[in-house]
């Protein structure tokens, strides 16, 4: 029986998922230590609150950015060899295993976003407008972050170049993450048209999705 | 009638060592093949070539009809099965959910899946964690997801390690399954006189040759 490519990528994440509510890794070390993160911020520069009203969604992101790239990689990597060979052998299509991994790590990425989000809301007193906006940026950083954990980690799984390889691969690609989910929440603060910004948001997720889907062969089948 | 594995002057270099030389092996629908030899005499790394999850560097051949060194050899995988000495199962997951999601994969229904863990005896345990079982029922649960993949190829891997009387008695049901229906069947090990009763034909690698 063939079994489609989302059907498998909808297994992966449910497996992925599960695996992590019963480890409990991100909502029980990496969710209090992003926000431990953001705490420190405040702690070392004083309450004046004019700046960190100002500094408040440029930490929050770079604290997203450092912890999410953290979560998704751990997501991605936790399969050891026989797991790996086991699903070769099944017949798990290599996209669909891209797939299903960048899904669960964007849940999970999620959720970090929106814990932290609430207690950056109130250590830095970020006032709370364009909310809908919120409901598009937040997944597609989530999103794009989950894929690019998903596939730094194949690099390090095909063994080829080792967890060295990570740091110059996930730079570039987060930087004009990160760069356009804080000038979008810049723009919201200051009022400003955000749209071109999320545009380049929706760009980078697509690029990484191809980018994924084309390497996710290669990377599990670098036998 | 076609051979299941054919291997021609196979040769496997790892990181400039060199694992298997010249290995010539052919297998024919209904043999059961015993291979053994020393710890690092290759037997792992023949297993995995034949299982496609290693490429030859030099040589070739093909399994279940499929050549092994083209660019289709991902279409062999459906009807290769492999159990490894290192279990390839979730420790979080229950047995159950394990053999689901491998048959999720694969495509067998959860009935089919469910039906199989029974048949191996794990029908009590199924809901139980693999972080919570020993290694021998884990390689009963692999044992499971075989019997419900029916595969051409069985390639297993120190089969007998960690099992009771009654697991070893499954290993034989497996591997008869297989083989009573033109497939064929692999036994590495170091228990010589269980494998040499159990296979048609033995072969030792030494060294990786095959003498």
């Amino acid at each position: 029986m063939t079994v489609s490519m989302w059907s498998q990528a909808r297994s992966v994440a449910r497996r992925d998922l599960i695996r992590e509510r019963r480890r409990g890794e991100v909502l029980w070390i990496t969710v209090p230590f992003g926000a431990i993160a953001l705490l420190m911020f405040p702690l070392a520069i004083g309450t004046d609150a004019r700046l960190l009203e100002q500094i408040g969604p440029g930490v929050f992101w770079v604290i997203v950015m450092l912890f999410g790239i953290l979560i998704s990689i751990r997501q991605a990597a936790t399969e050891t060899t026989a797991q790996r060979d086991a699903l070769a052998l099944l017949g798990l299509d290599p996209a669909a295993g891209f797939a299903g991994r960048s899904i669960s790590a964007a849940a999970l990425l999620f959720v970090f976003e929106v814990v932290v989000g609430a207690v950056a809301f109130v250590l830095y007193d970020i006032p709370l407008i364009g909310i809908p906006w919120l409901f598009v940026i937040l997944p597609l950083v989530a999103l794009g972050l989950g894929m690019l954990g998903s596939i730094a980690a194949g690099v390090v799984a095909a063994g080829h170049s080792g967890a060295g390889l990570v740091p110059f691969l996930v730079a570039p690609l987060s930087v004009p993450l990160l760069l356009a989910a804080t000038q979008a929440f810049e723009g919201l603060r200051l009022g400003r048209p955000i749209l071109n910004w999320v545009l380049l948001m929706v760009i980078i997720v697509l690029v990484l999705a191809v980018i994924g889907t084309l390497t996710a062969r290669p990377l599990q089948e670098s036998r | 009638m076609d051979p299941v594995v054919v291997l021609e002057g196979i040769g496997v270099r790892i990181g400039g060592d060199t694992i298997l030389r010249d290995v010539e092996l052919e297998l024919a629908r209904g043999e059961t093949l015993g291979l053994f030899g020393a710890n690092g005499a290759g037997k792992t790394t023949l297993l995995r070539l034949m299982a496609t999850l290693l490429a030859p560097s030099h040589g070739g051949g093909t399994v279940v009809g499929v050549d092994i060194a083209g660019n289709d050899y991902t279409s062999a995988r459906p009807s290769i099965g492999y159990v490894g000495h290192t279990p390839g199962l979730y420790g979080e997951l229950t047995l159950r959910e394990n053999i689901r999601f491998s048959a999720s994969i694969a495509g067998i229904g959860e009935a089919e899946a469910d039906a199989a863990l029974g048949a191996v005896g794990l029908a009590g345990a199924a809901d139980r964690r693999v972080e919570a079982t020993s290694h021998g029922m884990q390689r009963r649960a692999e044992f499971a997801l075989q019997l419900a993949r029916k595969p051409r190829l069985l390639l297993l891997d120190e089969p007998h390690s960690a099992l009771d009387a009654a697991a070893v008695d499954l290993v034989e049901s497996l591997v008869e399954r297989t083989t009573a229906v033109g497939g064929a069947a692999v036994l590495v090990s170091h228990d010589r006189e269980r494998v040499a009763a159990a296979a048609d034909r033995t072969v030792e690698l030494k060294s990786g040759t095959l003498v």
